[in-house]
């Protein structure tokens, strides 16, 4: 490879870029195993947050989490991939194979096709925690066993690759995959990855993000992070942009997505849902430098990748992260781009609580969904909201109204933050 | 004692899982275990609680280098007979 100059690199991207659609979706949520059920309850305002059911937390400082009910992975993976698997991966496998069936693509099939061949489909997913309970599991047998006991299986059961591995290999997605992990930004980082790998030819991407972190051990670990809510009423635990923010709830579960070259995704007759049309990611400084946060720069480089403006942008899904000084900050980059009360910003992860790694492609399902049904879901519970935002938050119930623009933000523990733009087929 | 072939199934189920589509039985003693979908890893998996409920100790490579179900048994139980 030889060295090219910034502008000799950008060109030949900016300008034979292939357009990346959305042609398949696939959810396990708090509120719904499923695209269907899941988008029903986000519509109703169904949460599924409630209280730790699955061992006594009653000594635990937080005891809500957004816990996906009556998952029987057995009833929906193969039996020899359940001794190998941990429940995130277990949740990958089944959003993976529903996001597949919705875009009616079989990559095997797709393998023998012209333009496709062995390469042509990959699988770049998020994840922020690997797969805690099972680990939690094999690490006891270690010290009350020894390591005789301990399973073969978890040298990669753990691992942050462990979903895009299994995916890979299930559905024989064979071209260039990968796995991001930066926190809470890492789903739209995973979505980034994913269209660039079209750009190597790459024609058909499954994409996405799951975690499952709820076993004890998990629990004990997000408390560490100081940031969980430690009410015990789950329709007012998580209040993003509500004078009574005071932190989150972590959830389990995300979304899969089905991403396509355009071309070929017309040509095998595939429905679209949408465009993801910019992509950015941004490092915010060290606390204290006295420098901005970067989540705005994130949401102008994204807009800019898309050959959009901020006037295009219908309704924000914000990364709403519960916290006083965070929602301040992500309200002021939402002032700084749309002005005051300038734009719909909604946050339905206020119904599952916060997914780590697969928050953010939930929320670039919502956006799909959205505006295919021209209605923005509602922020749940957000009574007060904080005057000094400034926000047009939706509340409550949902707003229906014609859109063709989304943006999608999130953000990471440590400094991450990313900005999808996604775009409705007819205004693509 | 003598390892039989219905102790290695359920042994085998329960480290690695089963499918409707494939099943062990005596009539495929000699079909290699990637034939019926269970790779080097299942069967360290096997070993080690083959250990755990037989005794037996077989070393990684002398699991890794078994290729089918009637040289696991022929293994494990002449393992079992030099420990006795």
């Amino acid at each position: 490879m030889t060295l090219a100059t910034p502008a000799a690199q950008e060109t030949p991207e900016r300008t034979g870029r292939p357009t990346a659609v959305i042609t398949g979706i696939g959810v396990a949520a708090p509120n719904g195993l499923g695209t269907e059920q899941w988008w029903q309850s986000t519509l109703q305002g169904t949460s599924g947050i409630g209280p730790v059911v699955d061992y006594d937390a009653s000594r635990y400082p937080s005891r809500l989490v957004g816990r996906i009910d009556g998952f029987e992975a057995a009833e929906h993976i193969p039996g020899r991939l359940l001794p190998q698997t941990d429940r995130v991966t277990r949740l990958a496998l089944v959003a993976g194979a529903e996001a597949l069936a919705d875009a009616d693509a079989d990559p095997a099939e797709l393998a023998e096709q012209d333009g496709y061949g062995e390469y042509g489909c990959g699988v770049v997913t998020s994840n922020a925690t690997g797969g805690f309970e099972f680990t939690h599991r094999e690490i006891r047998k270690l010290w009350t066993q020894g390591p005789q006991q301990v399973s073969v299986y978890e040298s990669f059961a753990w691992f942050y690759a462990v979903n895009t591995g299994q995916l890979s290999i299930r559905h024989k997605l064979r071209g260039p995959s990968g796995v991001l992990v930066s926190e809470q930004a890492g789903g739209l980082d995973a979505i980034g990855q994913s269209r660039r790998t079209l750009r190597q030819g790459v024609k058909l991407s499954l994409t996405g993000g799951m975690d499952s972190s709820l076993d004890p051990w998990g629990l004990v670990s997000h408390l560490a992070s100081g940031r969980l809510s430690r009410s015990d009423d789950p329709a007012t635990a998580y209040l993003p942009f509500d004078t009574r923010a005071a932190g989150q709830v972590p959830g389990e579960g995300g979304a899969m997505l089905v991403l396509e070259e355009e071309t070929a995704a017309r040509a095998r007759g595939a429905r679209v849902y949408g465009e993801i049309a910019g992509y950015a990611a941004t490092f915010s400084p060290r606390p204290g430098s006295g420098r901005p946060p970067g989540l705005e720069r994130a949401a102008r480089l994204a807009l800019a990748d898309s050959g959009l403006g901020v006037e295009d942008v219908d309704v924000v899904f914000a990364d709403a992260a519960g916290l006083p000084t965070a929602d301040d900050e992500e309200a002021a980059a939402l002032r700084a781009l749309f002005g005051p009360y300038g734009v719909p910003v909604t946050a339905p992860k206020t119904l599952t609580g916060r997914l780590f790694g697969g928050g953010a492609p939930l929320d670039v399902a919502a956006a799909l969904l959205a505006l295919r049904d021209g209605v923005i879901p509602p922020t749940a519970g957000i009574d007060r909201p904080v005057p000094e935002h400034r926000l047009d938050l939706v509340r409550g119930t949902p707003r229906h109204t014609p859109l063709r623009t989304a943006l999608v933000l999130a953000r990471g523990h440590g400094g991450f933050n990313a900005a999808v733009v996604v775009r409705s087929p007819e205004a693509a | 004692m003598t390892i039989t072939l219905d102790d290695l199934v359920l042994v085998l189920t329960e480290c690695a899982g089963a499918d409707d589509d494939v099943t062990l039985t005596g009539q495929n003693l000699d079909v290699p275990f990637t034939d019926l979908g269970y790779d080097s890893l299942a069967l360290l998996e096997t070993a080690a609680l083959m250990k755990q409920r037989f005794a037996v100790d077989l070393t990684d490579e002398e699991v890794t280098g078994i290729e089918t179900p009637r040289e696991f048994l022929d293994r494990v139980n002449h393992a079992a007979a030099q420990a006795a």
